[in-house]
């Protein structure tokens, strides 16, 4: 019974840590199949928490949070598809450049008109995406087995997960299932014979880059808006960088990528639950080494040792029409 | 990565590739600070004199200009010579975190050595980790195929757990909570400029400049002679121009790989001398804060040449140090206000580097009267 819980309520914070990834790995699957790398995610995340958590103090809605959210990570995405897709700059070094700029902006912007070091100010209850009570949670948290799953693990999350994890099949049906997805597909394998077909891989990947600025405003707006109270200073901490490595690590496929943010959240989350816990036979085993791992992880399956991650054919080669 | 005048701004003069197209587009990125200094309603005009001020207007200014310009010479470098051989290192952060880790090894527990034996000790264990950091990634790149992007920015993210635990479980100071090791042996550090100098008669202001800024010049002198005038550079940027190339020429493309990387690895693990060894005196966590990053910029704007290296990275220098001056001065302004117009460089010198190009190549032709 103790373990069952312990389970239920690891389980239960890996759904909730997982969720941004998941959003911000899809952002990231639809610019990289479309054949943009995108090593940005970390900054239109950071981007959008900081718009979403202005805006929902300035307007006390969650939903106006969430529009601006999406809105700054939009726009930084169209930035980076001015540099990349206009001019064919380099991508990474546009990725990262955006990345530095949102993190120095977000700084600047939060200490001139919050003045409280970069925070924003608390936000409360109803300006937040708060925990959704599924009907009959209550009563049945005390059945064992199935209530506490069911009260602990599917009901009791905000909005803004089940989106999560809705996003991962409507994405692959996108993909997979519709003319835009196939389009989008083939422009990340080999542009030319799109373009020979008629279709502008311009505009394509442009309306690529949207839906990941979309993904990742989403992604943004949940750390500032459900997970915290507020934006903090560098709140991403490196977690769209562990999307990109999710995004990898699930050979750019939704629902493997899905599967890798899931465990990277419960990485996350046990990290948390063992810190100073004496596991027998083990000894305490260092919080460093499993938030590492996601990392190695990648590193390991990029190396070719288990399975082997192949990227889109033409990534990060800017496409040059010929004339 | 085109650092010479082939692809979007071929057939432009020499003097417009150098010097024209790099200063419009910092000039852009200037512009767009400006803009975001007036929107938290300051005056950006102010900020530039102070700025300005703040870098070069007193000799204590200009000391610690020159102090942050090493860091940024030596992160710089790393990049450009990676650059050079068709790779893009990001885990600059990463290869001097772990650089830092070989020097400090070497200061706090070879420090029976005397000085004359120490300094080399501590710059050959900065080099070396650094170098095996970076070796690791150029490996999986060259042979296994694993995209070196990728690969560094993972390692960045190892690195910095390797030395969170390091410094907080295995080599923090006895007695201390603090994430810190000892302090080096009094021996065991690099000697301050005005130090030095004052030792021989010269007296300048106190600074935390010291004498890696010395070793940084003396590396850029070695990445250009190696760079250009030797046949080991030679072979390394022709496997980063053209691989197959290079392959019919008999120079073996992921051998080159290596030793770019692991010369990129050793410069930037260079970067802790100047800050640990030079000014903390001990191993503390992340004392690379961005450098590593901001080497992206430095090669970006030196156009990975030595010379335009360390023009850039006073640049940057400047930028820290009036940065520093300009948030005392400024309370709205903060030295975040650097990481805003380091980002927006590496925008416009780096991902819209041609965007001025149709432009320029307009009104050049126009003035020629073609």
């Amino acid at each position: 019974m103790e373990l069952l819980t312990l389970l239920a309520l690891v389980l239960d914070s890996t759904l909730r840590l997982s969720a941004p990834l998941i959003l911000a790995a899809l952002a990231g699957l639809f610019s990289e199949r479309s054949g943009i790398i995108d090593i940005g995610l970390e900054g239109k995340m950071l981007g959008a928490a900081f718009a979403a958590a202005t805006a929902a103090t300035f307007t006390g809605s969650p939903w106006a949070g969430l529009a601006a959210g999406i809105g700054a990570s939009v726009l930084l995405a169209l930035v980076h598809g001015y540099a990349c897709i206009t001019h064919r700059g380099n991508q990474v070094v546009s990725g990262l450049a955006l990345n530095i700029l949102v993190s120095g902006v977000t700084a600047v912007l939060g200490i001139a008109w919050f003045a409280q070091g970069g925070r924003t100010p608390q936000l409360p209850g109803e300006a937040r995406f708060l925990p959704l009570e599924w009907p009959g949670a209550a009563p049945l948290r005390d059945v064992p087995g199935v209530g506490t799953l069911y009260s602990e693990l599917l009901s009791g999350h905000n909005l803004m997960v089940y989106l999560a994890f809705l996003a991962v099949p409507t994405v692959a049906w996108v993909l997979y299932r519709t003319r835009f997805g196939l389009r989008l597909r083939a422009a990340g394998e080999n542009p030319q014979s799109v373009e020979t077909a008629g279709i502008s891989i311009i505009a394509l990947r442009y309306r690529a880059l949207l839906c990941t600025g979309v993904a990742c405003g989403m992604a943004g707006t949940y750390l500032s808006l459900a997970q915290s109270a507020s934006f903090i200073n560098d709140m991403t901490a490196g977690k769209g960088y562990i999307a990109l490595a999710a995004l990898i690590f699930g050979k750019w496929r939704p629902y493997p990528a899905m599967l890798a943010c899931l465990l990277f959240g419960f990485l996350d989350a046990t990290a948390i639950r063992l810190q100073g816990v004496d596991l027998p036979g083990v000894g305490e085993v260092p919080v460093q080494f499993v938030q590492a791992l996601p990392y190695v992880l990648t590193v390991v399956l990029l190396a070719g040792f288990i399975g082997r991650a192949i990227p889109p054919k033409a990534l990060g080669v800017p496409y040059v029409k010929e004339r | 990565m085109s650092i010479v005048a082939t692809g979007p701004a071929a057939g432009l003069p020499r003097w417009a590739v150098l010097g024209l197209l790099p200063a419009l587009n910092l000039l852009a990125a200037f512009a767009i600070s400006g803009l975001i200094v007036l929107l938290i309603g300051e005056n950006p005009w102010e900020a530039v004199r102070m700025l300005v001020w703040g870098a070069f207007g007193f000799q204590e200014a200009i000391g610690y200009t020159l102090f942050y310009a090493t860091n940024f010479i030596f992160t710089g470098l790393a990049v450009a010579v990676a650059f050079h051989c068709g790779l893009f290192n990001i885990g600059g952060e990463g290869q001097a975190y772990i650089g830092g880790l070989g020097m400090a090894l070497v200061c706090l527990y070879l420090d029976f050595l005397p000085f004359a034996l120490i300094v080399p000790a501590a710059v050959v264990g900065a080099a070396l980790f650094g170098a095996a950091w970076a070796f690791v990634p150029a490996w999986l790149q060259a042979y296994r195929g694993s995209h070196i992007v990728i690969t560094t920015i993972m390692f960045n993210f190892i690195a910095a757990a390797v030395m969170a635990y390091l410094l907080v479980n295995v080599m923090s100071r006895p007695g201390s909570m603090e994430p810190e090791s000892r302090d080096f042996a009094l021996h065991a550090r690099l000697p301050l400029m005005h130090e030095a100098l004052g030792a021989m008669g010269i007296d300048i202001a106190a600074s935390p400049l010291n004498l890696s800024f010395l070793w940084a010049l003396l590396c850029c002198a070695v990445v250009w002679v190696f760079m250009w005038h030797t046949r080991a550079g030679y072979r390394l940027r022709t496997a980063g121009a053209s691989p197959p190339a290079a392959l019919y020429g008999g120079i073996s493309p992921p051998r080159q790989i290596i030793v770019a990387m692991v010369v990129s690895g050793a410069l930037a693990g260079c970067m802790s001398l100047n800050e640990l060894m030079g000014v903390q005196h001990r191993l503390v966590l992340e004392f690379t804060a961005g450098y590593g990053f901001a080497g992206i910029a430095v090669a970006l704007m030196g156009r990975g040449h030595p010379v335009g290296i360390v023009l850039a990275s006073l640049l940057f220098g400047a930028l820290y140090q009036g940065g520093a001056e300009l948030s005392f001065e400024i309370p709205g302004i903060t030295r975040d206000m650097v990481v805003v117009i380091q980002g927006l460089v590496i925008l416009f010198a780096g991902a819209l580097e041609f965007m001025f190009v149709p432009a320029v190549r307009a009104v050049l032709l126009r003035s020629s009267g073609g």
